[in-house]
């Protein structure tokens, strides 16, 4: 190879150069938020369970209102019975941000975090935000 | 080391469908996890308390009404419907007439009648003798719930349907794109464009409805969501009597007694749209 020393030597700050934002910024990783779930609310009510258990709502609560809106607004169907049998009203004001009055905490961190923005806000209102 | 080009080819293959075989298959394993729990549906058919509500909601076949005007007295009457109305479903005022959003409004009788009335010169001859009461009265006007509506004909993304079950022009504000040909195709003026954000003109917010983005089509839609749980319309509950709303498909309900009884107009019915709002107006004295 002619001139070895000079092509190792370019790779090598050409690799340096290329992976260096990955060097600069290790360990300055933002950590993943956890939502804050007790709220104002859930505290004074004593509310155990949501509509769904904990890890279903955690993996699958955008398809759960995906659905909701559907039943609500185009079959005329307000009633959510849930996998135990208990039945909701399916509105995302009144029952969901009922119970989750801190949006803040509950939904924006997250999302936030995973850089989603959810168009619901443009129209649904938000609560009013009161100290966990 | 070199690679002919019969082994590029082939590797180039190989991984082209491993890599599609493996997106599908992450695909199914992500479809798997997230279905549903069983049995965890919307129906009415479970039984047990329903959290956060409290009456069984009120079905009909068909949902009309009809509007006494003789109830109707001072602007007061009228205006506490409108109130009523604006509260609840969180209409903005603009302050301005070309931006207005109503859902209900009233207008004087040329207007609301336009081929029934002594200044008509468009089909024949003009409507003579016509009480001035009538003229002068300001009428109660809402999206008349057509039995043949126009409106739903025209929308591209099905965002207004008539509902099969109670005959209310829904309205779905997730799917309207603002094209407004619903507005076009409605010949009583019964729908609003949102010209600009309506978060900000909204006087008092109702917390517990929903307000409209910026560039959708709204409109009256018989309060559904009280009619879920149970209630009449805001503005029939606010009337005095003065609106009366039921089944029009129902030969008991009250509406169809009135009708049955009592002589009724209703908004251009010569369009053939069969409207689902009568007016009575029998009775009525100067406001």
């Amino acid at each position: 190879m002619y001139n070895g020393g000079k092509i190792i030597l370019g790779l090598l700050v050409f690799l340096a150069f290329v992976t260096f934002p990955f060097w600069y910024n290790i360990g300055t990783a933002d950590k993943i938020p956890k939502p804050v779930i007790e709220s104002t609310y859930i505290k004074e009510h004593n509310i155990k369970k949501c509509v769904e258990s904990k890890d279903y709502m955690r993996a699958s609560h955008m398809e759960l209102l995906d659905n909701w809106r559907n039943d609500a607004i185009r079959r005329g169907e307000r009633v959510y019975v849930n996998s135990e049998g208990r039945r909701y009203l399916i509105d995302l004001q009144n029952t969901c941000l009922k119970c989750h009055s801190n949006k803040k905490e509950f939904c924006d961190r997250c999302h936030n975090y995973m850089a989603v923005k959810p168009y619901c806000w443009d129209c649904h209102l938000a609560p009013k935000e009161t100290k966990s | 080391m070199s690679i002919n080009r019969r082994q590029f080819i082939k590797l180039a293959g190989l991984s082209a469908v491993l890599s599609v075989g493996g997106i599908t298959a992450m695909d199914r394993m992500k479809a798997n996890a997230s279905v549903l729990p069983s049995g965890a549906r919307a129906t009415a058919s479970a039984t047990g308390q329903i959290f956060g509500e409290s009456k069984p909601p009120l079905t009909a076949k068909r949902w009309g009404m009809v509007v006494d005007l003789s109830k109707f007295e001072t602007p007061e009457d009228y205006q506490k419907c409108i109130d009523a109305c604006d509260y609840i479903h969180n209409i903005p005022d603009f302050g301005e007439k070309k931006d207005e959003v109503k859902w209900i409004w009233t207008d004087t009788y040329e207007h609301t009648f336009p081929d029934n009335n002594p200044d008509n010169k468009l089909n024949g001859e003009p409507v003579q003798f016509i009480p001035e009461a009538l003229k002068e009265k300001p009428f109660l006007l809402l999206c008349n719930h057509c039995d043949n509506p126009p409106c739903t004909r025209v929308c591209p993304t099905k965002a207004t349907w008539k509902r099969e079950s109670d005959g209310i022009v829904m309205m779905d504000q997730h799917r309207c794109i603002g094209c407004r040909f619903c507005m076009a195709a409605c010949p009583f003026g019964a729908r609003s464009f949102n010209w600009r954000d309506p978060r900000p003109f909204i006087k008092n917010v109702n917390p517990e409805y929903p307000t409209r983005a910026i560039g959708v089509v709204e409109k009256c839609i018989f309060c559904v969501e009280r009619l879920a749980q149970g209630l009449q319309p805001a503005c029939v509950e606010k009337s005095n009597g003065g609106l009366i709303f039921g089944d029009l498909e129902d030969p008991n309900s009250e509406v169809r007694k009135i009708l049955s009884t009592r002589f009724s107009i209703r908004r251009k019915p010569e369009l053939g749209t069969q409207p689902s709002v009568y007016y009575l107006i029998g009775g009525i004295k100067n406001v």
